[in-house]
């Protein structure tokens, strides 16, 4: 019996299950007594919420699945038939189109969040990457699930992103072939996306799982970004940060009803309401809010394939950013400058994204240059030079220290010493 | 990892007490969440609008002949509806309940004052086949009712079972006479 | 320092989120002004008798040539039609009913389940026979820009063009129509129909009843769609409080 599993649960079945297969002791150490550093801020919370929005959004899409049609003639109609006769079908839809909305504002707020505080730094760089493979994956199946209602949107957004492709030299166009299953936008296409949209969350879920696995081997960062040294500067994970986490979820779920109840159609595009006509192209062709950054830094570029290779570029620079990023303190809390700079570069997305709302003429043009501009200078210039130029505030000794100081044995007070090495282990 | 000595003191007991009820108020609340989330989803599956608004039928019966059936589609099911002759009837009510497999009588099988038209849920009791015998050319067996290709059970004109193996009459389809030649399935 | 953060992030998402979802228009048109509907604000709901007499435009009026193909008869008693009325407005119109015995297309009178009838057979048809294609109305109202005020401005915006103004043969001069210049002949002149409750049938008035219509046959579900948002919400903002209770309570022992 040697293989068994010594398991401390006193309840007979879970201690059955336990000793043969000790999920619960699992649990019991990942999410029960995990060690969590004490200090988190709410900033904590996205990662959790992103967790449930996932979760949403597999289980509402699962069930449109069951009344979708993935056939260009019955797709538009098949989505009014899920909003009008099926039993609840307009909630199911709402929550899952609104769903989209609320996982890239969760997401992006997480991202910003790791950014912030520094949360790539060694030793997450592995943790951090993966997350950027989420996030890749996250676009890919938003955008597929785009064009599964078949409206105008759906069809025009397909027809241009997949486009994009053709801006290769040589394998572009056979590419978009490919991707097309055919020489335009049509039935195939439609069914494969349908194939992928339900396919890839569950990847997604999977690199979700990699994610988290990565986390609790490195444990998490803070908003000091200083490592965690004792264990007065952690708490266990349940109750302390499942019930923070609850306060976020209540939170986020009412933003998200007050979306899907009183205003659901107020992220989306009027033109989607109009079925997939391929012989006249909308006035202007938009994506979801979520992606008009990356749009806009795409039709900034004056070159077709130059603006391709900056647009994905502007998401595949975040896998470099831990090496990009050379200070070797992690939080902006101790970062004068950066903690300006980071502003700016949101400044700067945000610009992007007001660029990608509007057509490309006159202001918008100069605006989006600009920001396309600084977008890379931050990521490729300003970083690596701030780490060794910027003038640090002195780090705390530990996390439970600036609160404790004072009251027990050691010094008090931050010893102006400790900015140096954060990174090494204590 | 041991516990944090910060959090082993729990306060005075009676704000345990107090926490703890707070807890379950809120888990409770969440449970309620959670059923409240579950319903819209189950009920997804149930019929919709679209099915439910087809799940009644009517059926004229003025073009049915005397001795003549008719099947029309009901909630996916064949409906059998006969035109009986005043022979067929007075057989069917004649029946000896004791000769029955699942004994009962015509008259409860027929709506009252409308004898002459029985109409039946059109598959057979045993494994599901549709028994023969609403078409004039087909065969209708021993009692003149329905005959199942299948296995062999023979059905009367009351849409009884005379002859294994099916254990059941036919089924009868909820239906009422909107009028003395018309009536509504469902 | 964390509440900076988080005012800032909310701040940003917020004004990241308004002027991105701000409308781009290329082509200018004026906005519509704002009309006083029932359905409007969280609490809104449809006036029925509006949208019955709107219902009574469309079919007399915008059923001549606009088809609403998501919608079946019996959904009419979302606006308050009883089963009688509606076997009754369903029987009276030929819909297609499978074929004949040559196998031949077949008409006969509609049922509750029935799709409304259109007033063409397809898309191809309706455009050879009126030079453009009238958009199906189904969802009309969420199609458009403004919505139930962009349909309100094109149904009353009908005037001569100004002077100078270009105005191609076939074509009408709409105030609010992006471009100006709609196929559509004005549709609604006033008295266009008889409403049976003696309301009288001004413009402004069938404009308005046939637009309440529209956005209810655009967003049935609206009035149980706010009813159990606004349950949601109470429900969340309680748990919300609650929860929020319980991790002060416990977090108030451990310094941090």
């Amino acid at each position: 019996m040697a293989g068994l599993n010594k398991s401390s649960f006193t309840n007979p079945v879970v201690n059955w299950i336990d000793t043969r297969l000790p999920v619960f002791t699992m649990m019991q150490k990942e999410y029960g007594k995990f060690p969590t550093p004490k200090n988190f801020n709410y900033m904590w919370n996205f990662g959790a919420l992103a967790m449930i929005n996932l979760l949403i959004m597999i289980i509402t899409g699962i069930f449109l699945a069951m009344n979708y049609q993935p056939n260009t003639q019955l797709a538009f109609n098949s989505v009014q038939h899920i909003m009008r006769d099926v039993n609840y079908g307009w909630l199911i839809r709402y929550v899952h189109q609104n769903g989209a909305s609320m996982f890239f504002i969760v997401t992006y707020i997480h991202i910003f969040r790791g950014m912030y505080y520094g949360s790539y730094k060694a030793p997450r760089e592995l943790l951090w990457m993966i997350g950027v493979v989420i996030l890749l994956l996250m676009m890919a199946t938003a955008f597929m699930g785009y064009v599964l209602p078949w409206g105008q949107m759906s069809y025009w957004g397909a027809t241009v992103i997949t486009n994009l492709f053709s801006a290769f030299p040589v394998v572009g166009q056979p590419i978009v072939t490919w991707l097309w299953g055919g020489f335009a936008v049509a039935d195939p296409t439609l069914n494969r996306f349908f194939s992928l949209h339900y396919l890839l969350p569950f990847v997604l879920l999977g690199v979700v799982f990699l994610h988290v696995a990565a986390l609790h081997v490195v444990g998490s960062n803070n908003p000091l970004g200083i490592d965690v040294k004792t264990p007065q500067d952690t708490v266990p994970f349940h109750p302390y940060y499942t019930v923070k986490d609850s306060v976020g979820i209540c939170v986020f779920l009412l933003v998200f009803a007050l979306l899907v109840f009183f205003m659901p159609n107020l992220l989306g595009d009027p033109n989607n309401f109009i079925p997939a006509n391929p012989l006249q192209t909308p006035p202007d062709i938009v994506p979801e809010w979520y992606f008009l950054p990356f749009y806009a830094i795409l039709r900034s570029v004056p070159n077709k394939l130059g603006g391709v290779c900056m647009m994905f570029g502007s998401i595949l620079v975040l896998f470099v950013l831990p090496w990009l990023d050379t200070s070797p303190v992690r939080s902006a809390r101790f970062r004068p400058v950066f903690r300006v700079l980071i502003w700016v570069w949101v400044a700067s997305v945000i610009g992007l994204g007001m660029v990608g709302a509007h057509p490309p003429t006159g202001i918008w043009v100069v605006l989006g240059r600009v920001c396309t501009i600084y977008y890379f200078f931050h990521f490729l210039v300003l970083l690596p030079i701030l780490g060794k130029m910027e003038r640090t505030l002195p780090l705390p000794e530990s996390i439970s220290r600036p609160v404790i100081s004072g009251n027990s044995g050691g010094g008090g007070g931050l010893p102006s010493g400790a900015a140096a090495r954060p990174m090494e282990k204590a | 990892m041991a516990e944090n000595a910060a959090t082993t003191h729990s306060g005075t007991p009676g704000t345990v007490t107090k926490r703890d009820f707070l807890q379950l108020v809120a888990l409770a609340g969440a449970g309620i969440g959670a059923g409240a989330i579950a319903w819209p989803l189950i009920d997804s599956m149930n019929p919709s609008a679209d099915v439910l608004a087809v799940s009644s039928v009517e059926v004229e019966l003025a073009p049915i002949e005397t001795g003549s059936g008719i099947t029309v589609m009901w909630q996916g099911k064949p409906i059998f509806v006969r035109h009986r002759t005043a022979k067929e009837i007075k057989e069917a009510e004649d029946v000896k309940m004791s000769e029955l497999i699942e004994p009962q009588p015509d008259s409860a099988r027929v709506k009252p004052g409308h004898a002459q038209w029985i109409v039946v849920i059109g598959i057979c009791t045993h494994l599901g086949c549709i028994p023969l015998g609403n078409k004039p050319t087909d065969p209708r067996g021993e009692w003149g009712g329905w005959f199942c290709p299948c296995h062999g059970s023979q059905y009367d004109t009351s849409g009884r079972v005379r002859h294994g193996p099916a254990p059941l009459n036919l089924h009868l389809p909820p239906y009422a006479f909107e009028s003395d030649t018309k009536i509504k399935l469902g | 320092m964390m509440r900076t953060i988080l005012r800032g992030v909310a701040a940003g998402a917020l004004v990241a989120l308004g002027l991105w979802t701000a409308p781009a228009r290329a082509q200018d048109a004026p906005v519509p002004p704002q009309q006083v509907w029932s359905f409007d604000g969280p609490f809104g709901t449809f006036d029925m008798a509006a949208a019955q007499r709107g219902f009574q435009v469309y079919s007399q009026v915008c059923a001549n040539c606009h088809s609403m193909d998501q919608l079946h008869y019996r959904d009419l008693s979302g606006i308050g039609l009883s089963a009688a009325q509606i076997k009754a407005i369903a029987a009276a119109v030929q819909v297609p009913v499978g074929v004949d015995d040559q196998g031949a297309p077949k008409l006969g009178p509609g049922t509750p389940a029935s799709m409304f009838r259109a007033p063409f057979a397809t898309v191809d048809a309706a455009r050879n026979a009126l030079g453009a294609a009238p958009p199906d109305l189904s969802v009309i109202v969420n199609a458009r820009e403004y919505h139930a005020n962009y349909i309100y401005g094109i149904l009353t915006g009908f005037r001569d063009p100004p002077p100078g103004f270009k105005l191609q043969p076939g074509l009408y001069y709409n105030e609010y129509f992006p471009g100006h210049q709609i196929h559509m002949p004005q549709p609604l002149h006033g008295n266009d129909v008889t409403y049976a409750d003696g309301t009288p049938a001004r413009l402004g008035q069938e404009a308005h009843d046939v637009v309440t219509f529209l956005t209810w046959a655009a967003n049935p579900e609206m009035v149980e769609r706010k009813q159990i948002g606004v349950r949601v919400v109470l429900f969340l903002a309680l748990m919300g409080g609650l929860t929020y209770a319980v991790k002060r309570r416990l977090w108030a022992n451990v310094d941090h």
